[in-house]
């Protein structure tokens, strides 16, 4: 047995045990270092994914290999950049205490479990350790009503989703004889398929893992979630997660379960189509920009899930290319948004960006290109995005998929087109705050990532490619 | 034999116990009963040869679930004669329940008994190379199982920093002890050596002035010199 394999994890929480132990002993609160640390032990957890081996250790209950490395390296892109955010915006909102950022780290580190997970018992207690937190940091606005509104349904919603995966594990388990992936696969690598109670039990672990990345009709609590929640947490929602949990969606249902994809293809579908319709219609009429945001990310969710529904090699592709631009996006808009503040209030309609071209025109700039890359307008990283889902569906057959999915990509362009169109023709209310250099970098550097992707495509389709491969042999 | 005696004396007092649990008018006398039947049951499962089992019921049971009944029942205000009142119309559905178990259960003996070619009962399949039931469930959980079982540690890790972020609150004008700052007090406080047998009057050792004489001092507005351990 080759514990070793998982030194990321590892280090990552014995990281989070050291900052803790250091964190507790001084009186003032050390938020900023210890955001500092857990962004450095990240950025360390990070390199030792790149130099990770492949293979399955612990008894063959993790496993390494591209495509967990892939996915690693977007959660704690997502951790780090969420935790980057957060840094301004707690201290101006009185929430600088140091337990955020461990918080965040092990959230991270629950996200890393999952991604690795080769077995239905790690997969839930990844999910746990990912889960737990998150209910605390949307909650962390303890003296708000809506943060603890949100902190409470995040967490009974959580707790069924939780109930909802035991459930199908222990039915697959029941039918199926294994908790291992591995085993899982050997066992249905059969003539006759799968038995009806194994399929419940799949279409069981399917709901409760759409409920984690909040694709119709598991997706009811993520607008006020994401509306009550503090911004940065909201940001952070957005990404890691949702990361992580369609990895576990994708290394589930094409890993163990490949082979009676007829099975669940069809449930795939459908929660694919209604979110995309969902988050296009349905943001239409939001006039907050987090609720809108939620709406926004119930869509992209059901195009991502589109690459799982082929169940194809170029399918697995364009998840992987879409998740990580995706992340990209999503940082920038949340850095916008996190920086909307007048007067040192934060403010978070559509409407406070009105006259926005006018006083901040950088920001108002990488906003639009936020937005362009979001309805996937074609020099834009997010039109590549799309570009290879729609790309899978048709080679795959999905016509009606791919159909669906383009005329909702036209429906969603309005709203964010309409957010361009308040920024630059609108009046205002009056200028925003200078935002934060820590947000004007996140906003300048995702913003060129989102400018430039066109010139230089090649390393992420082929690392995506190969992680696609790993999963799908 | 003696195994056996144990068994009934402590079967009896489980039942006897659990009866008390049900019957007894004052809800905390139901928590201690509650406590003994635990401790009961924990006695059955160490003549069974499960003293895993045995040490969970009481740590956890006993030590966390009964004690969190016994704060609930004494520091909530909860009426339990209001509670009580439904009792008489709850009472048919409570004793179709426990009837429609205890014939399930009667059933259960009844077949064992008539039904003689069924395997016997597995209560613990005993470890094989001679080592107990708790180090060889530890032999696995820490060898084959490590791996989720440091990760249900940091999920309960996880829960601890929650809960303590989202109530721990920090009250205005709480004193706390500062240790420190005592020790680095300089000029208030000196040692002397004291002759033994003396009086503090005959040696003139100062010493705080009693309360009325202080309240004296500030009235006649006379200034008293060196008073060491003013507060």
């Amino acid at each position: 047995m080759s514990w070793t394999l998982a030194l990321p994890e590892l280090v990552l929480a014995v990281a989070g045990l050291l900052i803790l132990a250091v964190g507790v002993f001084p009186k003032r609160d050390t938020f900023f270092p210890a955001s500092m640390a857990v962004i450095g032990a990240l950025l360390l957890t990070a390199v030792l994914v790149l130099g990770q081996e492949e293979g399955t250790a612990f008894g063959g209950q993790y496993v390494s290999d591209s495509f967990s490395s892939f996915m690693k390296l977007l959660t704690i892109l997502g951790g780090a950049l969420g935790l980057l955010l957060a840094l301004d915006w707690n201290e101006k909102e009185g929430l600088d205490r140091f337990e955020f950022s461990v918080l965040v780290l092990y959230a991270t580190l629950g996200g890393m479990v999952m991604v690795s997970a080769n077995d239905l018992m790690a997969t839930y207690l990844g999910l746990e350790l990912l889960s737990l937190p998150l209910y605390v940091i949307a909650a962390f606005n303890r003296d708000d009503a809506r943060s603890s509104e949100a902190g409470l349904k995040y967490f009974v919603l959580g707790a069924l989703a939780s109930g909802l995966l035991l459930y199908g594990a222990s039915l697959i388990y029941g039918f199926a004889g294994s908790t291992n992936f591995d085993r899982l696969a050997e066992a249905l690598d059969t003539a006759q398929g799968a038995s009806p109670g194994l399929v419940v039990g799949i279409v069981f672990v399917i709901a409760a893992l759409a409920f984690k990345v909040s694709a119709v009709p598991f997706h009811m609590w993520t607008p006020d979630v994401y509306e009550g929640a503090p911004t940065p947490v909201t940001a952070f929602f957005a990404m890691a997660p949702k990361v992580a949990a369609i990895a576990l969606l994708a290394r589930v249902l094409l890993g163990p379960f490949g082979d009676v994809a007829a099975q669940w293809q069809q449930v795939m579908l459908l929660v694919s189509m209604g979110s995309m319709l969902l988050g296009a219609f349905a943001a239409i009429g939001q006039r907050n920009i987090k609720r809108l945001m939620a709406y926004s990310s119930i869509g992209h969710v059901g195009y991502a899930l589109m690459g799982v529904a082929v169940a194809s090699d170029e399918g697995l592709r364009g998840l992987l290319v879409y998740m990580a631009i995706y992340i990209v996006m999503n940082v920038g808009t949340f850095a916008v948004i996190v920086a909307m503040r007048r007067g040192g209030r934060a403010v978070e309609q559509v409407d406070d960006l009105a006259g926005l071209g006018r006083h901040d025109p950088a920001m108002a700039m990488w906003m639009a290109v936020f937005m362009f890359s979001m309805a996937g307008i074609p020099p834009l990283a997010g039109f590549f995005g799309k570009l290879y889902v729609f790309l899978a569906a048709v080679q795959g057959g999905f016509w009606v998929l791919a159909t669906v999915g383009v005329l909702t990509s036209v429906v969603s362009a309005y709203y964010y087109l309409r957010i361009v169109k308040v920024m630059y023709f609108d009046q205002g209310a009056g200028a925003l705050d200078r935002a934060p250099a820590s947000l004007s970098v996140v906003m300048a550097g995702t913003g060129l990532f989102n400018l430039l992707f066109i010139l230089w495509p090649a390393p992420m389709l082929a690392a995506a490619g190969a992680a696609a491969a790993a999963l799908l042999t | 034999m003696i195994t056996a005696l144990a068994f009934y004396v402590f079967a009896a007092v489980l039942i006897a116990s659990a009866a008390m649990v049900v019957t007894s008018r004052n809800p905390v006398h139901s928590v201690l009963f509650l406590i003994l039947a635990f401790f009961n049951a924990a006695a059955l499962f160490l003549i069974a040869g499960a003293e895993f089992l045995a040490m969970i019921l009481v740590i956890v049971y006993v030590g966390a679930v009964a004690v969190l009944f016994l704060f609930v029942v004494m520091m909530l205000d909860v009426d339990f004669t209001r509670m009580r009142e439904g009792f008489q119309r709850y009472a048919p559905a409570g004793a179709l329940v426990g009837g429609i178990l205890f014939i399930e259960l009667f059933s259960l003996l009844v077949w064992r008994y008539f039904d003689t070619g069924a395997e016997e009962p597995k209560a613990f399949p005993a470890p094989t190379n001679g080592v107990n039931n708790a180090e060889a469930l530890g032999r696995i959980l820490y060898t084959d199982y490590v791996y989720l079982f440091q990760a249900a540690g940091l999920v309960l890790l996880v829960a601890m920093i929650g809960a303590i972020v989202l109530t721990l609150r920090e009250r205005p004008g709480t004193r706390r002890q500062d240790i420190a700052a005592q020790i680095a007090r300089a000029g208030t406080v000196n040692l002397r050596s004291v002759p033994s047998g003396a009086g503090l009057a005959r040696i003139g050792i100062e010493r705080p002035p009693a309360p009325e004489e202080e309240r004296q001092a500030a009235a006649g507005a006379i200034a008293h010199e060196g008073h060491g351990g003013h507060h």
